[in-house]
């Protein structure tokens, strides 16, 4: 989990923004000046290869996806144009066909949208909460206690792990047969381990990430809201969620993506199932069972890794400010 | 999928909001509510408990709980045995042996790949559409990152038409396809490689701020001292980014020491490629050896601990100065 958080890193204002590090430097004539001869052609080469090194393998992956089983099995995907063929066959196969050999990522997608929905919801709630606390009840202790869950951070996803499924297999396992019982079409594996989960290891990110921002909210909105009478929760509601609105949104941004991307977690409290197991889980099943079977596996992770990227380049701001408090946990 | 299962998990999802909504629904109520007196206490209570109650379930009693598991042997009677295995067996030690080759090589290329991207790019046209090329990996799982990769790597037998990128380029050059995820030790490397991959966008984008918080006069001087590129580059640069570097530096080190995804779905840690956090996963989960998983996990720990606290240090030190 995170040792970095934003307002830590050693950089400037601009760092959550890729485009806004360009605007500012457009304002400035002198920097334009520098740039000029600083910019050397080999620089341009250098970083147009790296680009294009970077690029290629998910590009490779890109377009194999769209090409028929026989061209892939047999052709490199560079000799797209030697050996044309486009197919969306690929992706037919493994969202809709029913067969049994075939990955029915349907109902993983459900799954890794129904688990990342909630493991993100939770933690916000719970860590908004406490941070409002941490920031603005003075309590003797309060101080301590604060640090401690800071500390937590340190701990290695790993560390949890066995006793965790220890606790629920002993607490949560009768709940979820007795849930069953009642409501026959809510399966005996449900998604309640995995919110749980995820959202106790968010926490102490969560906490202290919101902790820095509700804490810089002046005091005196505040205060005015005391005066007036508004209680805690009044306070909390009207107030201070709404003006934490941008680290909300950051952190909200980067849980969703590291449900949606994390494995560890659900191999160990998923059951593997259809009914629990996130995209993730499938995907990494399928290389090892379907390891050959290129057309599959080039769709399959494709799919799985759109939606990532979608939110990366419309949200471009929160993700990268998100992502670069996150980046160490686990 | 059937409909029922989808209504299932749509009526779960529902549920879970529900009871959710309605647990902290209650909480705000009390907490408003709660008697004269010690009503602070109890408000404070009630914005609390749900944060403390998560975390003390969920990782300060497993973590001390793991750490006792790694003394115990299947049958409970405290014992070193699990820290033997991990020291003296062939294998375990291959994965301390290649954990430290991962902990080495990923920062430093990571880092050195990512500076020389950000200086290269700096104030040039398009910086924001490169930036994004490099940083995109980052939103991609470690599992879509382990099969894009896992194409590159891909080998055919015989006279057969390479598809994976790697081979065909070999055997273009003349050489023999090599099955690069089962060869020892160039599948660690190769393993390496995507993680690199991954990490480089983190390195380049906060690389890429410190330089820009670089005074441009410092620049200019140096430029009408006549000093080349290079020496601009070793001599304001370098120091200008120095916190920075540390940062990114550490905090690769701790993303590569937990990594587990990548050596999981590429190898499954065969072929000599297993390294702690893959390990610690295989041994608890795979082979029901709970004290010696609990073991690697304690390692793990006490590797990313030291690290940790140099980090934070780094930056308070930072904050000081400014």
């Amino acid at each position: 989990m995170s040792s970095v958080a934003p307002a830590d890193l050693p950089v400037g204002k601009n760092l959550g923004t890729l485009e806004g590090v360009e605007q500012a430097e457009y304002a400035q004539p002198k920097t334009m000046r520098v740039k000029k001869q600083l910019t050397s052609r080999t620089a341009t080469i250098a970083s147009l290869i790296i680009a294009v090194l970077w690029t290629i393998p998910t590009f490779g992956l890109f377009i194999s996806s769209f090409r028929p089983a026989e061209l892939i099995r047999t052709t490199g995907w560079w000799t797209i144009f030697a050996n044309p063929g486009f197919t969306l066959e690929n992706y037919r196969d493994v969202l809709f066909s029913s067969s049994q050999s075939s990955p029915q990522l349907g109902s993983y997608i459900v799954n890794s949208i129904a688990i990342a929905l909630l493991a993100t919801l939770i933690p916000l709630v719970f860590a908004s909460m406490a941070a409002y606390a941490f920031a603005w009840m003075r309590f003797r202790g309060v101080g301590v206690l604060f640090i401690i869950i800071f500390a937590l951070q340190i701990i290695p996803l790993q560390m949890a792990l066995v006793p965790l499924l220890q606790i629920f297999s002993t607490v949560l396992r009768p709940m979820q047969a007795w849930l069953h019982d009642v409501i026959p079409i809510i399966p005996e594996q449900n998604y309640l381990p995995l919110w749980l989960a995820h959202s106790m290891f968010a926490l102490p990110l969560a906490i202290f990430l919101l902790h820095n921002f509700i804490s810089e909210i002046p005091a005196d909105v505040i205060e005015a809201a005391r005066v007036d009478g508004a209680t805690h929760g009044q306070i909390f509601f009207r107030i201070v969620l709404p003006l934490a609105v941008p680290a909300i949104a950051s952190f909200a941004i980067f849980q969703f993506i590291w449900v949606w991307n994390d494995l560890l977690v659900a191999l160990i409290f998923s059951g593997g199932t259809s009914d629990v197991a996130p995209l993730t889980q499938r995907l990494a099943e399928l290389t090892g069972t379907r390891g050959q079977d290129w057309q599959l596996l080039t769709a399959a992770a494709f799919i799985s890794i759109i939606i990532p990227l979608i939110v990366f380049f419309s949200l471009q701001r929160y993700f990268v400010r998100g992502l670069l408090a996150g980046s160490t946990k686990g | 999928m059937t409909t029922a299962d989808l209504l299932g998990k749509i009526l779960q999802v529902v549920m879970g909001l529900a009871v959710f909504a309605a647990v902290v629904g209650l909480l705000i109520f009390f907490i408003d509510k709660a008697p004269k007196k010690g009503r602070d206490y109890w408000q404070l209570a009630g914005f609390l408990t749900p944060a403390l109650l998560f975390v003390a379930v969920g990782l300060v009693y497993p973590a001390i709980r793991t750490s006792i598991l790694a003394f115990q042997d299947s049958s409970g009677a405290w014992t070193l045995d699990n820290f033997v295995w991990t020291f003296t067996q062939p294998a375990a030690i291959r994965t301390l042996i290649n954990t430290v080759i991962w902990v080495l090589l990923v920062p430093t290329f990571a880092t050195a790949v990512g500076l020389a991207y950000a200086v290269f790019i700096d104030r040039s046209r398009g910086e924001r559409y490169y930036k994004a090329i490099l940083f995109m990996p980052i939103a991609i799982s470690f599992v879509g990152a382990s099969v894009i990769w896992k194409f590159v790597y891909e080998y055919r037998s015989g006279e057969r038409e390479q598809i994976g990128l790697l081979n065909a380029i070999v055997v273009a050059f003349g050489g023999e396809p090599v099955q690069w995820l089962q060869t020892d030790p160039i599948n660690t490397i190769l393993l390496i490689v995507v993680m690199i991959w991954v990490q480089t966008g983190f390195a380049m984008v906060v690389l890429s701020a410190a330089i820009k918080g670089i005074a441009t006069e410092q620049i200019e001087a140096a430029q009408l001292d006549g000093t080349n590129a290079w020496q601009r580059f070793t001599n304001v640069t370098i120091p200008g980014i120095r916190g920075a570097l540390v940062v990114v530096l550490t905090t690769i080190s701790i993303a590569t020491l937990k990594v587990f995804d990548i050596v999981r779905t590429m190898t499954a840690g065969n072929f000599n490629t297993s390294i702690v956090a893959n390990e610690m996963y295989t041994q608890a989960f795979r082979a029901s050896e709970i004290g010696r998983g609990s073991a690697l996990a304690l390692i793990l720990f006490v590797l990313v601990l030291p690290i940790v606290i140099y980090n934070v240090n780094v930056l308070r030190k930072q904050r000081e100065i400014r």
